[in-house]
């Protein structure tokens, strides 16, 4: 972990940052305020979904913006699976990884042939196909959405319906995508991928099969996401085609660019800084996208490198 | 055969609205080679702006026109403050900036026009349904959407081919820098094509506002179909989105109608009857996979800069 753990202003806050978040329960707990245990793993579970976003968009360069739907697969996959009587995790969890990682290969097989722009909206479409099919499934409740009555067994492991449990398996599951993330990115196949970010015709010549492992850089990805949303399907106990709407996939984005395109833990910090931001907005006023909407476009055109940009910057 | 019919002039219809939003998307994407997520903004104040006039004049001509130019203004408007600084960054740059203004704009409707939506009445003359062939008959108002689409095709046509103003679109779309070079004033042109496309964009909405409800996020839903027809007919070629949106506006249309009862003829199960309406809706998806495999750019590549 030294890789990661620098003394500088940037991880300075991530650590702070860490630390609230392990408090959290315990603060939860003094206080009575339960609603911050519910908005905080809310957090770690879509930061969790940054994370994975990140490792595609921020390091390979993939600018996915259909992510929405791996979070929307994963919960489907527990919220269907839970609707036929399968209620035990050890099936729900792999099945949501499977078929995540499984739409993804498809949607990277098509979109990762182009390039640039219709890259950003071929994902975007089939991500909103994903959408219209929850939409056409009656069954599951279509537009409505589905209420899931038991949260995923683990045969008396763990019990998900302890709160300050399932907030630490979302902690502890998210410290580990992020450990993932970092290892992977600094391996050879992350470092052939990040190459490829920046030239991808010299990483070709070099000879490395670039398109395969931008491909498995994708897959993992979206399986990673699938697992958050099988965790955003077990914290709302409710699962509906809103989950994937293409906005949804935007606000990951937003979360991700906020944070620091790149950086192991700026998906996380942006994850923070945005919900917290859309929280503290639509308490004082009625209509938070109107400062919301003007801070972004803000964001896009001053704040190079989010907010990890920024602390580097003051680094003296 | 009569059921048939309709449907196919419903595709039609969505079709040429398609059009409308995707030409838009195009000209800016091809031009300004900017990915604006906003445009499904203007296509919702356009229908706003509609409902507004409409109902402030009593007629409905009158709103469209005055809708019409105030769409146009607003895209002048947004352009000139917010879009130029995203010119010339990186498309993330540009998702990110637009997808803020899509939220700013949702929830300035909001705050100016109120959470419900609102209906726009149509003159009684265009209420009729028309007798187009024999037993078959047809929404007057329907076919005034694609009459008007179709002219609004030709005057596109027309200008991006045959006047100056179009001259200087089509140079920039293929050189900008030169454009820029020889003298012309690179940023006019900009805000002007912005506004063309806003305008178009509002066109759209303020046709489609007497048969849908206006309301917030109205155009959240149409711009992917926009963004699928333009991948589908390659990005930047108007010609490309015509054809695409002709396509995309049929199957889609075609697919809902009559694909679930097809697949109930074909594979007779429980299984059938619950995948029909979900795969339905996956048609133009399939479609544009299925062109992406054979044709990366699309049907009409514009060319290669």
């Amino acid at each position: 972990m030294s890789v990661l753990f620098e003394r500088n202003p940037r991880n300075a806050v991530t650590i702070g940052l860490l630390v609230i978040l392990a408090l959290i329960p315990l603060y939860a707990a003094l206080t009575g305020n339960t609603f911050a245990m519910t908005l905080f793993t809310r957090v770690l579970i879509l930061a969790m979904a940054a994370v994975s976003l990140n490792l595609i968009m921020g390091y390979g360069g993939m600018v996915s913006f259909g992510h929405a739907a791996y979070l929307g697969l994963g919960g489907y996959a527990v919220g269907i699976l839970a609707k036929e009587g399968v209620g035990s995790g050890f099936i729900q969890w792999p099945v949501a990884i499977a078929v995540s990682a499984l739409f993804a290969l498809i949607v990277g097989a098509l979109s990762l042939r182009t390039r640039g722009v219709y890259f950003i909206m071929i994902t975007l479409a089939f991500a909103q196909m994903v959408y219209y099919v929850a939409i056409g499934l009656d069954r599951y409740g279509g537009d409505d959405g589905l209420t899931i009555y038991k949260r995923s067994q683990f045969g008396g492991l763990i019990d998900l319906n302890n709160k300050t449990l399932f907030y630490y398996l979302c902690f502890a599951l998210l410290l580990a995508s992020i450990y993932l993330v970092s290892r992977l990115v600094n391996s050879r196949f992350g470092l052939a991928i990040q190459g490829a970010r920046s030239n991808e015709r010299r990483m070709r010549a070099i000879g490395f099969p670039v398109f395969r492992y931008k491909l498995v850089c994708f897959v993992i990805a979206g399986a990673l996401c699938g697992l958050a949303g099988a965790l955003l399907a077990n914290h709302t106990n409710f699962i509906s085609p809103a989950m994937m709407f293409w906005t949804r996939s935007g606000d990951l984005m937003v979360m991700v660019v906020l944070g620091g395109l790149a950086t192991p833990f700026g998906p996380l910090v942006g994850t923070v800084t945005y919900l917290l931001l859309e929280e503290a907005l639509s308490r004082v006023t009625e209509y938070p996208g109107l400062f919301l909407g003007p801070t972004l476009l803000l964001v896009a055109i001053y704040l190079h490198g989010g907010i990890a940009g920024l602390l580097e910057r003051r680094a003296p | 055969m009569l059921y048939f019919i309709e449907q196919l002039l419903n595709g039609v219809q969505l079709g040429m609205l398609l059009f409308l939003l995707a030409a838009g998307l195009t000209l800016i994407f091809g031009i300004m080679d900017l990915v604006n997520l906003a445009h499904g903004s203007l296509y919702m104040l356009g229908a706003y702006f509609a409902a507004t006039f409409a109902a402030l004049t009593g007629s409905f001509v009158l709103g469209a026109i005055l809708a019409l130019t105030a769409t146009f203004v607003s895209g002048v408007a947004l352009e000139v403050i917010a879009i130029r600084p995203l010119y010339g960054r990186s498309h993330l740059d540009q998702v990110l900036g637009t997808f803020g203004l899509l939220l700013f704009f949702n929830e300035l409707v909001r705050l100016v026009w109120g959470p419900a939506g609102m209906t726009l009445s149509l003159p009684s003359a265009m209420l009729t349904a028309v007798q187009i062939i024999p037993g078959v008959y047809y929404p007057a108002y329907r076919l005034v959407i694609i009459a008007a689409t179709l002219a609004v095709a030709a005057l596109l046509y027309i200008l991006v081919m045959r006047t100056r103003l179009g001259m200087l679109i089509r140079a920039g779309a293929s050189n900008r820098e030169m454009v820029g070079a020889l003298g012309v004033n690179i940023k006019l042109l900009y805000t002007l094509v912005f506004g063309l496309g806003a305008a178009l964009a509002g066109f759209a909405g303020l046709m489609q506002a007497p048969i849908l409800t206006v309301q917030i996020g109205m155009g959240e839903n149409i711009l992917i179909l926009a963004f699928v027809v333009i991948i589908i007919g390659g990005i930047g070629s108007i010609r490309g989105a015509f054809v695409a949106a002709i396509i995309v506006g049929l199957i889609d249309t075609l697919g809902r109608a009559f694909l679930p009862d097809l697949l109930r003829a074909m594979i007779n199960t429980n299984a059938a009857l619950t995948l029909a309406p979900a795969l339905s809706s996956m048609s133009i998806y399939m479609l544009m996979a299925g062109i992406l495999v054979f044709r990366p750019e699309g049907l009409f590549p514009a060319a290669s800069k």
